[in-house]
This record gives structure tokens, C-alpha cells and sequence, in this order.
């Protein structure tokens, strides 16, 4: 225990001294979450729109015109050559084309159906395809209502019209930065456990220093619990000034119990130290140690759910993100700040979350103690 | 009693295919100022890893203080002191605090045990709220020392305590260990040959064997050749020429005249004038041995010219 105490105050002596360190503390959270949520924005808006309309009918113009009042597209361009419409797309100008065929108005009068070919520019795949979507629900809408016009309406409606409204729950106004701040918040946290403390020890070694630490009277617990509870306690600040940002500059206060976060981020952070641990104990330089961070950390974020959602994901990368500690974080970071959820709620994934501390922390102590 | 006993270590790299140590026996009797002389990869800090509990030997047997290295590691760590070849204290942390730091871990106080540091201590004193990383470097090994020393240990390693240091600090550094010797066993490795005078003993190491074992008395006692002295102005001409010759043992580059070593009756001074006699300048004295000239006496067979 006082060997213990000792370690821990030139531990947090040296990261006192050390600038880099509290810049990571202060800054990246300030920094990220204030920039993040408001670039990381998957609402697709401006559509570029360009009709090929071969047409010319009344008919035709009110579609175009409906498209052109809608918020998600702007109407760049009309012309009636397809191939011209082509072009507009390669140059990048527009993202959607939509041919009306000559006869469409006639077809509608007289054969009660008619075509319309829309083109996508899946270059950039979400836009195209959230464009064509939003397309043709308008196309619909539009569908619908030349439909009652042309049907003589007498006592009742003969086309019965199903109108569906949906209601966002525990996010009504689907505002991206509730749904992200908590995520991002959660890759923070991440950082902090496994980066800094991975690196804090290899520098160690890289330095020397462990030479003098390993032929003085410390025990191998005592050096470990000395660089996790540093690194385990930054990772409640940052937590704490990421919640605080959240509150102040997004409004977001959680529904849950705000302890509920605490109590899970400190079995998460163990897992993480653990990983961090692990690193620490097979690279002998920090570069190494950087290195490998940075491609779980990339496979973490990537498979956490906090850009794309799992469920999307094929199954066998859904399996992939089972093994993932980042996923069961922003799952439960999300159900506590958007739905409140209750402890009952949250522990499949603390039991998840405390299986794999257990594990990298066993893991790394196993390897750790092997003396060369 | 012996301080340190060491019998048939081994310690091999690679699954066996490098041999840093082969066979190494001695032991370091109480009290004395051991010295490992030997050039780099030697397996100087192998050997201080071993007996600091730091790495396990393949084979042998090594004690500390009548303590296994391997049964007894932790009891060894509280009585030795262990200053490794690579400055590794905290760079970030002020003289002060890294020798209160490690005073601390070995439960004790830099008060407690001033009086063994203090010499050294007092020329670190000025500097105690400057970060170890800014220090000169005589000053970090100074430091080093302190840090090494300040839990009182029984026996002291020093693995190549003077490399990277001046003259003027090497010299204090050695009169701080004589100072020393009179309370504590020190283990000391070095590459260079002039230190070695200033040790009790001394074991020359070359690739993972000890060559030679003596006093540095008893080690220029043993060189049996004659050793001469050659100068002249075509040093590049001479160095060839003599090599040339038939007997010749050995002929190195020492500062500005070349060692030349043969058996004593392969050869005279006279003769040798005679035959060297197209170069120009010619200077021959007969010299005494150093303990380099030992030195090179023994690697003579395993390093071509």
C-alpha cells in the first residue's frame, strides 16, 4: 500500500509536469465535441436536382415544381435531353436526374399509369441514395393527388388514403448531436484509457526506467495498479467534462441516473487499461504502441455503432462487434441519456463490459510477469 | 566471504545461435572493487542483468550475497544497487524527487542514509530543483550513483558508469567509488583500459568468456613478451612491414607509435632496426605492458590483424 502511494505521487507528479498530457485531458474533449456532432451529420440535405423533362405538360410542371418547393433538393437545371442531364452528373453538378417521358401526361389520363426513370450519382452512396428516396416519396405524394383530382368524388372517397405520421421517440426532433455527442463522448473515453496509458509505460521502458523500478523491492501489482489508477481517474474527467460540454453547449441532460454512467464507465475503463496494458506489454516502443492503438482503435470506432448503426451491419461483422468494448459503451451511454435507462436496462452490458476487464487484465498480467 | 559467486552462467540469444555469456565463473570477494573490462558485446550487461535478478540465466549458478538470483530475487533487489549502462532515471522529475523517489520505495530517507551519498550530493545540491533530463551528463551519472546508493546497498552494480563522460568527471567519479569500497562491494564494467588500473581485481571479457582474471598487477605481470614502441614517417609503410615480419605477434595503432609484441627471443632491438631499415624517422624504445597491451595479448588469437 505505500509503496503503492508512492508510485501513484510521482505518477501524477510527472503528469503535472507533462504539458502533452493535459493539453489530450482538456483540449480533445473541448475540442471534439464541440466540432464533431455538428460536421458528423448524416441529414442529407441539398439534393442537387436536374429533370429531363420531354413532357412539357401541366402535368409535368407541377411534379417539377413540387420537387423544386421541397427542402432537400434544388432544382439546378430543366432541359430535355437526357444525355445533357448525364453530363451535369460527371461534372458533379447535380445528383439526381429524373426523366419524364414525352407522354406522361396522356399515359395518366388515358392508361392510368406512367413511368418515370430517376438516375442517382452513387458516387457518394448516401446522398444518392437518401435523394432517390426522398424523390420518390414525392413522386408519390404527387401520385396520390392527381389521383383524387381525377376521380369524380361523390358521397365517399372511393380511394382510400392511408396517411402514415411518425413520432421520433427520445429523440423527437431527431437532433445528430444527441445521438452523437454521447458516442463521441464514449471514443474520448477510449483514448484516454487505452492510448495514454499504454504509452506511459512503454515510454518507461523505452526510457530505461523500468530497469531501476524492476530491481527495487516494487511487486509487479504494485507497478501495474500504479499506472492503471492514474489513467482510470483521467478517464472520469474527461468523462466529466465531456458530460459538462454536453449539458452546456447541446442542452443535453441525461434521462437515466447520471451514475449509472459513472458506475459503467468505471468497469469500461478497466477493460480498456487492460487493452492498453496489453499493447504496452508486446510493443517496446511508443511508436509501436501508437501504431497498434491506432488500428484498434480505428476497427473500435469503425464497429462501435456510432457512425453506422450495428443492426445494418452483414451478420458476420455484427458478430465481429459483439467483441467490441466501444459498441456496449454508446449503447449504454445512449439508452441512459435518451431513453433513461435503469440499471436492470444496462446489465447484460456491464456484465459483458466486467467479462472482458477480467480478461485483458488477466491477459496482460499473465504476460506481463514472464521474465525474459 | 564472497559478496558475489558466480558459476557456469550461460545466456544465449536466438534460441542459442548468440552466446552473450559462456561459461562464466568467478566471485567478488566483500568489500572489493570488482572490475568487467571488455569491449562492447563483451556480455558485460548480460552479466549485470543476471546477477541483478533482472534476466534468468540458461545454465550456472549465480549468488548475491549467499542469495540465489533466481530463488532469492527479491530479497537481492532490497541489497543491491544497480545503475544501468542507459541513463534511466525520471527526466521529468527534479534531482530532488527522483532521489527522494527511489529513498522511498526502498523505505527509507535521503536524510537517513546522507552520509554515504554526501559527497556526491553535496557537487548535486545546486541543481536539486532542475529536472533530471536537463543535467549535464557527469551530473546524471552523479546522479545515477546517488539514486543507486541512497537505499544503502550491500553490493553495487555499475554497468559502464564513465561512458559518455569527460575526463575531469571520470577521474572524480572514480575517486568517489574508491571513497566508497571501504562499506560496499562494488561490481563495475568498463571499456576503458585506464580504469582498470584503478580496480582490485579485474576480469577481461571478450565475446561471453572471461580471458583473464588477476590483479591489473598480477595481469601485466603475466605478459611475458617484449613489448616495443615503433615511430616513423611512413606509419601506413611501417604498420604493413612489420606485420610482414616473421614472429611478430602482434602490431597495433597506440596513439602516435605502433605496439609491436613478439616472444622474447624471436627478435632484438638491433635486429629489428636493421630490418625496418628503409623507412625513414625511426623511433624503437622498449616499453612496459599496459593493461590495454594484456588486453590485446589475449584477443591477439581470436581477432585477425
Amino acid at each position: 500500500m505505500r509503496t503503492l502511494m508512492i508510485l501513484l505521487r510521482k505518477e501524477f507528479q510527472q503528469i503535472r509536469r507533462n504539458p502533452a498530457i493535459l493539453r489530450i485531458i482538456f483540449m480533445m474533449p473541448a475540442v471534439q465535441l464541440l466540432i464533431l456532432p455538428l460536421a458528423a451529420d448524416y441529414e442529407v440535405k441539398n439534393v442537387n436536382l436536374t429533370v429531363v423533362d420531354n413532357n412539357h405538360s401541366d402535368y409535368s410542371r407541377r411534379l417539377i415544381n413540387k420537387l423544386a418547393a421541397n427542402d432537400h433538393f434544388t432544382l439546378v437545371g430543366v432541359t430535355d435531353n437526357y444525355k445533357e442531364a448525364l453530363v451535369t452528373i460527371e461534372q458533379d453538378k447535380s445528383d439526381i436526374v429524373l426523366t419524364i417521358p414525352p407522354h406522361f401526361d396522356r399515359e395518366i389520363i388515358r392508361e392510368d399509369e406512367a413511368a418515370l426513370h430517376l438516375s442517382a450519382n452513387a458516387v457518394n452512396g448516401a446522398k444518392g441514395n437518401i435523394g432517390a428516396a426522398y424523390a420518390q416519396s414525392i413522386i408519390a405524394d404527387f401520385n396520390n393527388e392527381i389521383r383524387r383530382e381525377l376521380l369524380a368524388m361523390p358521397r365517399m372517397n372511393p380511394a382510400p388514403v392511408i396517411e402514415v405520421t411518425t413520432i421520433n421517440r427520445f429523440n423527437d426532433t431527431m437532433a445528430y448531436a444527441i445521438f452523437m455527442v454521447p458516442g463521441i463522448l464514449v471514443i474520448l473515453v477510449t483514448m484516454v484509457g487505452s492510448f495514454l496509458a499504454s504509452l506511459n509505460i512503454v515510454h518507461e521502458k523505452e526510457v530505461g526506467t523500468i530497469e531501476q523500478l524492476n530491481v527495487s523491492p516494487i511487486k509487479k501489482h504494485q507497478f501495474i495498479l500504479g499506472k492503471l489508477i492514474p489513467f482510470w481517474l483521467l478517464g472520469f474527467v474527461v468523462l466529466t467534462i465531456g458530460l459538462l460540454i454536453a449539458r452546456v453547449v447541446y442542452g443535453i441532460i441525461p434521462e437515466g441516473n447520471l451514475g449509472l454512467i459513472y458506475l459503467f464507465a468505471g468497469v469500461y475503463l478497466l477493460a480498456l487499461l487492460g487493452i492498453g496494458l496489453l499493447i504496452s506489454t508486446v510493443s517496446e516502443t511508443q511508436q509501436q504502441a501508437m501504431l497498434m492503438s491506432f488500428f484498434f482503435m480505428m476497427i473500435f470506432i469503425l464497429m462501435g455503432g456510432l457512425y453506422t448503426s450495428i443492426d445494418s451491419m452483414p451478420e458476420w461483422a455484427q458478430v465481429v462487434t459483439r467483441f467490441n468494448p466501444v459498441r456496449y459503451f454508446i449503447e449504454v451511454m445512449r439508452m441512459v441519456i435518451m431513453k433513461g435507462s435503469t440499471f436492470r436496462d444496462i446489465l447484460p452490458n456491464l456484465y459483458v463490459i466486467g467479462g472482458m476487464a477480467v480478461f485483458f487484465n488477466g491477459l496482460a498480467i499473465l504476460l506481463y510477469r514472464k521474465r525474459s | 566471504m564472497s559478496a558475489v559467486i558466480v558459476e557456469h552462467i550461460t545466456k544465449t540469444f536466438n534460441k542459442g545461435k548468440i552466446k552473450a555469456l559462456d561459461n562464466v565463473s568467478f566471485s567478488v570477494q566483500e568489500g572489493e572493487l570488482f572490475g568487467l573490462i571488455g569491449p562492447d558485446g563483451a556480455g558485460k550487461t548480460s552479466l549485470f542483468r543476471i546477477l541483478t535478478t533482472l534476466w534468468l540465466a540458461d545454465s550456472g549458478k549465480a549468488e548475491v550475497k549467499g542469495l540465489d538470483v533466481v530463488q532469492d530475487y527479491k530479497a537481492i533487489r532490497k541489497r543491491i544497487g544497480y545503475m544501468p549502462g542507459k541513463f534511466s532515471l525520471y527526466q521529468d522529475l527534479t534531482v530532488e524527487e527522483n532521489l527522494s523517489f527511489f529513498a522511498t520505495l526502498f523505505n527509507t530517507t535521503i536524510r537517513e542514509n546522507y552520509d554515504l551519498v554526501k559527497d556526491i550530493y553535496v557537487q548535486l545540491e545546486p541543481f536539486k530543483d532542475r529536472k533530471a533530463g536537463k543535467l549535464s551528463g557527469g551530473m546524471k551519472q552523479k546522479l545515477a550513483l546517488c539514486c543507486a546508493l541512497i537505499h544503502k546497498p550491500d553490493v553495487l552494480f555499475l554497468d559502464e558508469p564513465t561512458t559518455g563522460v569527460d575526463p575531469v568527471s571520470r577521474k572524480e567519479f572514480w575517486e568517489m567509488l574508491r571513497r566508497l569500497q571501504s562499506r560496499i562491494t562494488i561490481i563495475v564494467s568498463t571499456p576503458y583500459m585506464d580504469e582498470a588500473t584503478l580496480c582490485d581485481r579485474i576480469a577481461l571479457m571478450q565475446d561471453g568468456r572471461i580471458m583473464q582474471l588477476d590483479t591489473p598487477e598480477g595481469i601485466v605481470r603475466s605478459f611475458n613478451d617484449t613489448l616495443l614502441s615503433i615511430r616513423g614517417n611512413d606509419m601506413f609503410g611501417l604498420i604493413g612491414a612489420i606485420r610482414a615480419l616473421p614472429e611478430i605477434s602482434g602490431c597495433y595503432a597506440f596513439g602516435e607509435s605502433l605496439h609491436v609484441r613478439f616472444p622474447a627471443d624471436a627478435w632484438t632491438e638491433t635486429g629489428l632496426r636493421s630490418a625496418l631499415e628503409q623507412f625513414s624517422g625511426l623511433v624503437i624504445e622498449p616499453i612496459t605492458p599496459g593493461i590495454e597491451d594484456c588486453f590485446m595479448a589475449l584477443i591477439e588469437p581470436h581477432a585477425a590483424h
